[in-house]
């Protein structure tokens, strides 16, 4: 390298941005990886913003999380938000076992990163099958329905007609937004759960390999965790706006 | 590994510790989680007692924004460890982050005027049968629409 050792160009004395140090003392990766989430949230935000705005113009028809959202497993009667909160909560110990791995890679403890990214795998599986459930009853609906007026392509005119739960154009709980809205945001953030399970597999897979103990860190498990996180930190906002407020 | 450029530039990784500092970093994760399992609960039982209250709405939405931004906090600083970086990179993300957010709800409060239109269907088809009348042209006549509509006016001049 014509740059040298770093030891060799680093001026003494001189201001962290005089070179040769890495002013904010942390690596290429994770910096990188702080910037693609900053990008990323972006994205949510002005998802979440623009579903506020919908929310917010059609008021009086939206529909109410806990009219919709009131199933539970194995339970036939209804309960409101309960599946969310769960959801939410596995989430929430799914990023703590995540932090856990982390901790477990600075003490260079290979058994205790398998263990708590295997939980940590386990917790966003249940977490994307939740979802799953949650779209199917939302697209199934209830079982009497509502009168909507839908409009009728041939007959070119409003029809009235009974719609049984909710899709990309009709919603049998109230302004059709919702449905887009609730497909879009919850669907974006499940592909972002999915990916994330899948890179934390395969970082599970290179630990069980022994890849970090030769590199001599797990900072990688720290990367991974920082994008880990972050899906649960934009459930966390989705919990908010779409069931709670 | 020989084919990272890690090398180029000196800066400590920060990915050892000991077993001493394992416990401490292990209860403050602890803590972070039972702080923020609590809110959670605390915001069901919000909302599962208050969300049908009239008069409860507007207190209710902003007790919920404070809580999920405390827990997003939680998150960012203790899991995500932004509160250990050095804190002009802490700034630089949260900072641009904080500033074009800031920036894009200001857009949306103030400066949007998109009012829909029947040709979508949207603006309709949602109605239930006792209210299936022939909707306005626009729809200036929705409730919360007042606001919006007397920025339209003076966005629309301006372009």
């Amino acid at each position: 390298m014509s740059h040298g050792h770093a030891a060799v160009n680093k001026p003494t004395g001189t201001t962290p941005w005089g070179g040769g140090i890495s002013p904010f003392n942390i690596s290429y990766g994770k910096m990188m990886m702080w910037f693609f989430l900053i990008s990323d949230a972006f994205t949510f935000s002005a998802l979440v913003t623009a579903y506020g705005y919908m929310r917010h113009k059609y008021a009086d028809n939206w529909p109410l999380a806990g009219d919709v959202f009131t199933h539970f497993p194995y339970y036939e009667g209804h309960i409101e938000l309960a599946y969310v909160a769960f959801m939410t909560f596995v989430l929430i110990a799914s990023s703590v076992t995540m932090v856990l791995a982390v901790e477990a890679g600075h003490r260079m403890d290979k058994k205790g990163v398998l263990f708590w990214m295997a939980l940590t795998i386990v917790g966003g599986l249940i977490f994307v099958g939740s979802q799953a459930w949650e779209w199917y009853h939302f697209i199934h609906g209830t079982e009497h329905g509502a009168l909507r007026s839908v409009w009728d392509e041939d007959a070119g005119a409003w029809v009235e007609k009974v719609i049984y739960g909710a899709n990309l154009s009709h919603n049998e709980y109230g302004h059709p937004l919702f449905a887009d809205f609730f497909f879009f945001i919850t669907g974006f953030h499940g592909f972002h759960v999915f990916s994330g399970v899948v890179i934390n597999f395969i970082i599970f897979l290179m630990a069980w390999n022994g890849t970090f103990e030769k590199t001599g860190h797990y900072e990688m498990v720290e990367k991974s965790g920082l994008y880990w996180h972050f899906v649960d930190l934009v459930w966390v906002f989705v919990f908010t706006f779409f069931y709670l407020i | 590994m020989s084919h990272e450029r890690d090398d180029v530039y000196e800066y400590s990784l920060d990915t050892h510790h000991d077993e001493a500092t394992g416990k401490k970093v292990r209860q403050k994760i602890y803590l972070v989680l039972f702080v923020l399992s609590a809110i959670t609960i605390l915001e069901v039982g919000l909302g599962f007692k208050f969300s049908r209250v009239e008069g409860m709405k507007e207190t209710l939405k902003w007790i919920f924004i404070v809580l999920t931004l405390a827990k997003a906090a939680g998150i960012v600083l203790y899991f995500m460890h932004l509160g250990d970086e050095k804190k002009t990179f802490r700034q630089i993300i949260l900072g641009s982050y904080g500033v074009l957010v800031a920036y894009l709800i200001y857009i949306c409060l103030v400066e949007a005027s998109y009012n829909g239109s029947n040709k979508s269907g949207i603006e309709t088809n949602y109605k239930a049968l006792n209210e299936a009348t022939p909707a306005p042209a626009h729809g200036h006549g929705e409730a919360h629409g007042g606001e919006h509509a007397t920025e339209n006016h003076e966005g629309g001049e301006h372009h």
